[in-house]
């Protein structure tokens, strides 16, 4: 019987079948960060104990801030009290923690994958929805609310109902300038916001197959903003090469032990997915989102669209009230978008490779409006500035911040202010996203970088300094 | 958790779509204690002004809904970020059904487990739905958990599915931990097989 990536890993993890639909499923690895203090609360109140601290990793994200990683001068005493609740949980019960001052700190969805805790063939759950990251590396990642972390922590299982499978066939040349993050914005355009619901995503294709991890990890990323439970990418050679040395996968015997089931793992040339979605990826243009809904993005060189134009009288509605929100009018073109300032950051697009290409945009040139970039980890940001490249970015005007989510989810004091318009490398730009009344444009780095230089939304193609 | 069975109540339309959990509940209230209650964070910036003032147009700020146990939403509610937050504000408001087009998995997931039943119907049949509540403020609807059906007040009934397990942890306020942990022995058979059969997983915390 052929299976798909998905259901072997599934079924690999899968302890039993109930006879009402759910199954309940081990937990390969487990990332927990500084929202994850209702859980333990919750654990606590019981009574219970964490199952397998050898199987959980912690470290803060969410509510670090961007200008200091001392957590004694954190001001906001909420987050900081949770970011030391973290730490007194991982100690009491012997979980792996990497602080807030250690070099291993960063956004649980980028430290996973670089430290290899992130392996492929294993269940990886995370109380984020973006743990669909995961997913690139082989693995089969998938967000949980805090009821499922406490379910997790407790029982190292979770009851889970089994997903449709969609397959995603990319082909073609990505021109040059359409990155990764311009992909997953068009495939999210063409399924709809949350038209891969009930299903996890196996993103197959020439064009995927020839995408670096960096690359893959940001498809993988967005998978949740299609609706998607998760996303996923057969393991391959550079699979293989990216996590050969990491900290946390195997090595010797155990390694030649893991490649040879990992090489088990990709879909069987006959395996059914109950959708299949083609995306020629040549034709692909950088994009830009315009409003609130994951699927709300155009290619640069379009034009605000025009509620007039939409039929359904319900859906233009909606399309006024988010260009309302946004402040935009009908018909403006893309690159006449004034932007308030810019962000380059996120488990989307803030890894090594990312911050290396918007570099390379800013080098020499001084941005127009405030730029912030915050690495996705700290080994990210000491990569970066092993190279230089937080040079380049401060000579350009940017702030160079430390490591975490930031002004992705604004948790940590980095706000969009109100009626202010962002050009950002994150993942959502919903109402109140950056902070409250934000107006968010999602873009790639790149695009972003070109937007610092310029103080509005610009097709990096055509960017001259 | 408290058992669902049987819900009457008052159904307020929310004519919004793509309503997501950070719209539900901001993420600058994720960190207060869960005893503390979360319904005055509920729909915040939706709900109140800057200065904490209610907008009336808002539909739970407007009289005939205040007492609302019912949410009857549009295209996609709940979608993106997995805070459980979204879903206490709703139950500690006093939600505890909420029915729309489609949801969000992970908070359709979440709903559950705070006691809060989501309920996928179509979308002519969910805009009908807003629209009748909209002439009749106030009016109430009928939630058969056991015979998985709505009724209206103006005797219509529709059925709605769900899957048998979360029927049951609701029927019967069952938290899921409590089932797991009778599953011990196989939980721990199992448990042996995986770390012989991924041993490569294991014992390598450097």
């Amino acid at each position: 019987m052929s299976k798909t990536l998905y259901e072997k890993i599934w079924n690999a993890h899968a302890i039993f079948e109930g006879a009402d639909g759910q199954t309940l499923l081990h937990v390969g690895r487990h990332i927990i960060h500084d929202g994850s203090s209702h859980a333990f609360e919750f654990l606590q109140n019981r009574g219970l104990r964490v199952r397998r601290p050898n199987q959980v990793f912690a470290t803060p994200d969410h509510g670090v801030p961007s200008n200091s990683h001392n957590l004694q001068s954190m001001r906001d005493l909420e987050q900081r009290g949770v970011v030391e609740l973290l730490e007194q949980n991982t100690r009491k019960f012997g979980i792996a923690h990497f602080a807030i001052d250690d070099p291993r700190q960063g956004i649980v969805h980028v430290v996973g994958p670089e430290l290899g805790i992130t392996l492929p063939g294993i269940l990886m759950v995370c109380g984020d929805s973006h743990t669909s990251t995961h997913g690139a590396l082989g693995a089969l990642g998938f967000g949980l609310g805090s009821s499922d972390v406490l379910h997790v922590l407790a029982t190292q299982t979770t009851w889970q109902q089994r997903s449709k499978t969609m397959r995603i066939t990319v082909e073609g040349k990505l021109s040059p300038a359409v990155t990764a993050k311009d992909l997953i914005m068009s495939i999210i355009c063409q399924i709809g916001s949350n038209g891969a619901s009930g299903h996890v995503i196996e993103y197959a294709g020439s064009t995927i197959r020839s995408m670096s991890i960096e690359e893959r990890l940001t498809v993988c990323n967005m998978s949740i903003d299609a609706g998607a439970r998760a996303g996923m990418i057969a393991p391959d050679d550079i699979t293989y090469q990216y996590l050969h040395g990491r900290p946390f996968a195997p090595t010797g015997v155990k390694w030649q032990e893991a490649l040879e089931y990992w090489r088990s793992l990709p879909s069987d040339a006959d395996a059914v997915f109950d959708r299949e979605v083609r995306i020629d990826a040549s034709t692909l243009a950088p994009m830009v989102s315009w409003g609130t809904s994951p699927d709300d993005s155009l290619p640069i060189g379009a034009r605000i669209p025009d509620p007039a134009n939409e039929s359904n009288p319900r859906r233009r509605a909606a399309m006024l009230r988010t260009l309302d929100y946004m402040g935009l009018v009908p018909g403006t073109e893309l690159t006449d978008i004034e932007v308030d300032q810019v962000f380059i950051g996120s488990c989307t697009n803030a890894r090594i490779e990312d911050l290396r290409a918007a570099a390379s945009i800013v080098q020499g040139a001084r941005v127009v409006v405030p730029s912030l970039v915050v690495p996705g980890s700290t080994q990210v940001k000491l990569a970066a500035e092993a190279q230089g490249l937080d040079r380049i970015f401060r000579d350009a005007g940017f702030i160079w911040g430390e490591s975490g989510c930031s002004m992705c989810v604004a948790m940590n004091g980095d706000t969009v202010g109100p009626g202010k318009r962002c050009a950002s490398t994150s993942n959502r730009s919903a109402m109140d996203r950056q902070g409250k009344g934000s107006r968010t444009h999602i873009l790639s780095p790149i695009m972003a970088a070109a937007a610092a230089l310029t103080g509005r939304i610009t097709d990096v193609r055509e960017f001259r300094r | 958790m408290e058992p669902f069975v049987i819900l009457e109540g008052i159904a307020a339309p929310l004519e919004l779509a793509n309503v997501d959990t950070g719209q539900i509940m901001p993420a600058r209230f994720l960190r207060r204690p869960r005893n503390a209650g979360y319904q005055d964070f509920l729909f915040r910036d939706l709900r109140f002004s800057e200065d904490g003032k209610e907008l009336p147009d808002f539909v739970l700020n407007q009289a005939a809904y205040h007492k609302a146990r019912i949410l009857v939403a549009g295209r996609t509610f709940g979608a993106g970020s997995s805070r459980e937050q979204a879903a206490w504000g709703l139950t500690d408001f006093g939600i505890r059904c909420v029915i729309a087009v489609d949801f969000g998995d992970i908070f359709y997931a979440n709903a559950f487990k705070s006691g809060l039943l989501p309920i996928r119907v179509d979308v002519d049949t969910c805009a009908k739905l807003r629209s009748q509540l909209n002439t009749q403020p106030g009016t109430s609807l009928r939630i058969d958990l056991p015979a998985q059906t709505i009724s209206a007040a103006d005797g219509t009934t529709l059925a709605f599915e769900i899957d048998p397990f979360r029927k049951r942890c609701l029927l019967e306020g069952l938290d899921e931990i409590g089932i797991t942990l009778q599953y011990e022995e196989v939980i721990s058979a199992f448990e042996q097989g995986y770390r012989h059969d991924m041993r490569w997983l294991f014992g390598i915390h450097p």
